[in-house]
């Protein structure tokens, strides 16, 4: 398993260099660029910009200095954008933002989802399903773009109780529309994936021979089912968790938060460059680590499973 | 010549400093009752790209500028020129040099003294390549002597034409003369900046901390993308006579949560959304305000080779000027008090009255049958239908303009007009590479003459997307810089682009926002809303 562990990291190297190639290139050839502006610059102006951030340079030697920089300095270049920062502040600045309220929000959609998910299994076809059911449905179509400013109605206008946004370096005041936001229907998907998946294995073949042989429900359940029903769950969080502490663009958006979800839409935008690579580094970085990290789970899950 | 500052200024000034408006209750001059608590809370729609004054290029980040450094000149609430660090002025018959005093009593944020030299530092910064400021460009518009070789890399950033005579005494050549030169020195690229500070800490001199500032304010806290944070100056020469003592800027993107904010009485100022301004002009008359600005939203024809052919027809192009019926727009679509606009320049323009253009002043009937003359003379009707496409960036308010202007062309004229949406950067691009037939365009003064904006009607203009050239705007133009009066060639020129139509004026902008009642101070008479938060004040309610 640890050679497995080894080889899967190495292919990470040559994944994210491809990753960093594709994206400068599309970039490079996206209309417009960091300087367009709505009142163009003179064409010297714009010379004297391009040749301070080596954007006059041919394709080929813009990537090869850029991989450079990080791979000897760790340095991911200047934003063109924000000209008094560098990209490795901009991350270290909305990274810790995004990663706190994503991770709270990762653990309170999952204690949550799966709860639900399994109460509504064992208890099939009760009131106690339906309702778990239908809340599920209405949490989902009850996108984050709706729900934020609903909230902000409520707990800010309405109720004066919480802050309408803002981060304040992560006062828990400040945390808790973020959450509820962001939480909301991924709290729903994994219901429902633990709910069917729950289902099919208290139906299978070995949880009837335990029941037979007359084992506790309650054994069954925490014993023999829970891992196996835990195996699309998982495969569903891993993407899942680098989704949410990577931040969602909307929370950023609605919550001035801060966080880095919203710099990379507004990088894609401004065609800031170096800070778009760079936020993408880190999101392919992290959906790499966070697959293998599900991959071993997968292991430990079910026993059938050889590296 | 010499110009002094109006003296109503100076006695403002006077009885201000009688008033210790800090220490007291009421405000000196309005004898309002003041509010204990001294905070403005201001909403930004994005995070603005630099906060140094020779970087600077968004309205959000001049704003803030504007707080923390101060130029030579400022505004007072209707845009006249006051004192800033420097008390007068003096210009020489034929225009070209200016001079100006400072004041010996204006000081940095760490209590040195402001002087000549820094000017001459925070000009030569901004022309320089090595800095690479985006509006390096300014310095050339103001014509400063020898501003375009030095961008260009061919002189060196020390023979920009401004002298310091002795430490309060600064001189500024120009390569023209410019009667309206001391109305651009109001601009943040012309702000001193602290040479040591910016030696000490490179790139990063503008964060709290390290920043070094001669505003009535310092920055406190910045956290990028959430909030910006200034506190009073203690250090600025006019520190006893402003009454904000912190003004905070949040981050925040959409119009419909701010104003959900501002109810919820997190700002004190926030826009007001596209279309929202009757409603709650009838619910809250006090705080929903709107007022000209010096902006113009206008469509431009692609005059160029690159362009079609019928639009070259000039029949055509004012067929399609005068079928739009301008009020369907500021009154249905925006209704935020904008105004219909004929000419380009807008009529908040200080010393210049547009003049009434013909097709301004007939009725909307009058003109559509003007443009179907115009228009079957030209040999286009429902028989032989002009196709062209007209381009725009996605915006809900550029696309409904869009679809309406669309349908009056279609309705009145028979015009087939297909709409073209395009991301903002893609849309630039393709403009200014002359890849589109008609597209929306904007443009805000950058100072308060009728120049900002009649200047890119020339064949030179960088900024005429229209390509549009004709020899007589060119030299009225060129004859106007000289003038003492140039008003009588300002209102030729409007008249040839309104005869020509390369472009076509839609709507003056209207700054429309709402303002909690309890502030005072807001410059509603400043058209191009440069506005100082020293200004400002709270009132008890």
């Amino acid at each position: 398993m640890l050679a497995y562990a080894a080889r899967r990291t190495l292919l990470a190297a040559p994944t994210l260099l491809v990753l960093i190639v594709l994206c400068y290139v599309l970039m490079y050839f996206s209309p417009g660029g960091p300087f367009t502006a709505e009142r163009p610059l003179p064409p010297q102006v714009l010379a004297n910009i391009e040749a301070k951030y080596g954007l006059d340079k041919p394709l080929h030697a813009q990537i090869w200095d850029y991989v450079v920089a990080i791979v000897t300095r760790f340095d991911f270049g200047p934003s063109f954008v924000y000209k008094d920062r560098s990209v490795n502040e901009i991350i270290a600045q909305g990274f810790p933002v995004t990663l706190t309220y994503g991770s709270i929000s990762f653990v309170a959609a999952t204690l949550v989802g799966v709860s639900l998910g399994v109460l509504a299994a064992v208890r099939h076809n009760t009131l106690l399903d339906f309702i778990a059911v239908g809340a599920t449905f209405s949490a989902q179509a009850l996108p984050n773009f709706v729900m934020a400013p609903i909230l902000v109605i409520v707990f800010t206008w309405q109720l004066g109780w919480l802050p309408g946004g803002g981060w304040s370096g992560g006062k828990w005041e400040y945390i808790v529309m973020p959450v509820i936001a962001l939480s909301t229907s991924f709290m729903a998907s994994i219901a429902r994936i633990t709910r069917s998946s729950m289902l099919e294995v208290l139906n299978s073949g070995f949880i009837r021979t335990a029941r037979a042989r007359g084992i506790s429900p309650a054994a069954i359940l925490w014993r023999h089912a829970m891992k196996p029903a835990m195996l699309p769950v998982v495969s569903y969080l891993g993407p899942v968790f680098v989704a949410m502490i990577t931040g969602s663009v909307l929370v950023d958006l609605y919550f001035s938060t801060g966080g880095i979800g919203l710099s990379y839409v507004n990088a894609a935008l401004n065609r800031d460059y170096a800070v778009m690579l760079g936020v993408t580094i880190l999101y392919g970085s992290l959906t790499i680590a966070f697959n293998l990290l599900v991959d071993l789970l997968y292991a430990w899950l079910d026993p059938r499973i050889r590296y | 010549m010499n110009s002094r500052i109006a003296p109503t200024a100076a006695l403002a000034c006077a009885v201000l400093f009688a008033g210790h408006a800090a220490d007291s209750q009421i405000h000196p001059m309005t004898g309002e009752k003041l509010a204990e608590n001294q905070t403005f809370v201001y909403r930004l729609l994005d995070e603005p790209s630099s906060i140094d004054p020779q970087i600077v290029e968004d309205v959000s980040g001049s704003d803030i500028v504007r707080d923390l450094f101060e130029g030579l000149l400022n505004q007072d609430a209707s845009g006249n020129l006051v004192p800033g660090v420097a008390t007068h002025w003096e210009v020489n018959a034929s225009k070209d040099r200016y001079t100006f005093f400072l004041r010996d009593n204006a000081k940095w944020s760490n209590g040195e003294p402001v002087v000549a030299g820094d000017f001459v530092f925070a000009w030569r910064r901004a022309v320089d390549p090595e800095t690479a400021s985006p509006y390096a460009w300014f310095m050339e518009l103001m014509s400063i002597e020898n501003a375009h070789a030095i961008i260009k890399g061919e002189m060196p950033p020390e023979s920009l034409g401004i002298l310091a005579l002795d430490e309060f005494t600064l001189e500024v050549r120009l390569s023209l003369p410019l009667p309206y030169f001391a109305q651009m020195v109001t601009h943040a690229t012309t702000f001193p900046v602290p040479a040591k500070i910016i030696a000490a800490h490179g790139d990063q001199w503008t964060r709290p901390g390290n920043i070094v500032s001669n505003g009535a304010f310092v920055l406190r806290e910045h956290v990028p993308g959430e909030r910006s944070v200034r506190v009073r100056n203690r250090h600025y020469w006019d520190a006893r006579n402003s009454i904000i003592e912190r003004v905070e800027a949040l981050v925040i993107n959409d119009d419909s949560l701010a104003l959900t904010r501002y109810f919820a009485g997190e700002l004190d100022r926030t826009a007001v959304p596209a279309g929202q301004f009757p409603k709650l002009k009838t619910e809250y008359p006090d705080e929903a305000i709107s007022f000209p600005r010096l902006c113009t939203y206008y469509y431009i024809i692609n005059m160029s080779e690159k362009g079609p052919l019928p639009l070259k027809d000039a029949r055509v192009r004012q067929a399609l000027s005068l079928a739009i019926d301008r009020s369907i727009i500021t009154k249905s679509i925006l209704a935020g008090g904008q105004t219909d606009a004929y000419s380009f320049t807008p009529g908040a323009t200080a010393g210049f009255e547009p003049p009434l253009l013909a097709s301004g002043l007939m009725s909307q009937a009058e003109r559509d049958r003007i443009a179907r003359d115009l228009f079957a003379e030209a040999g286009f009707g429902d028989e032989n239908p002009l196709e062209f496409e007209l381009s725009y960036n996605t915006s809900e308010g550029h696309r409904k303009i869009a679809v309406a202007i669309g349908q009056m062309w279609k309705q009145k004229l028979g015009v087939k007009t297909a709409l073209r949406n395009m991301e903002w950067k893609t849309f630039l691009e393709s403009r200014s590479n002359l890849d589109f037939d008609v597209a929306r365009s904007g443009w805000c003064g950058d100072y308060n003459e009728a120049s900002t904006f009649l200047d890119l009607m020339t064949t030179e203009s960088g900024y005429n997307d229209s390509r549009y050239s004709n020899e007589e705007v060119d030299r009225l133009m060129a004859e106007a810089k000289l003038l003492d009066d140039p008003t009588a060639n300002y209102t030729r020129v409007e008249e040839i682009i309104s005869t020509d139509a390369p472009i076509i004026p839609i709507y003056h902008y209207a700054g429309v926002f709402m303002l909690g009642s309890d502030v005072g101070g807001w410059p509603i008479g400043n058209v191009e809303q440069t506005w100082y938060s020293k200004d400002l004040y709270k009132i008890a309610e």
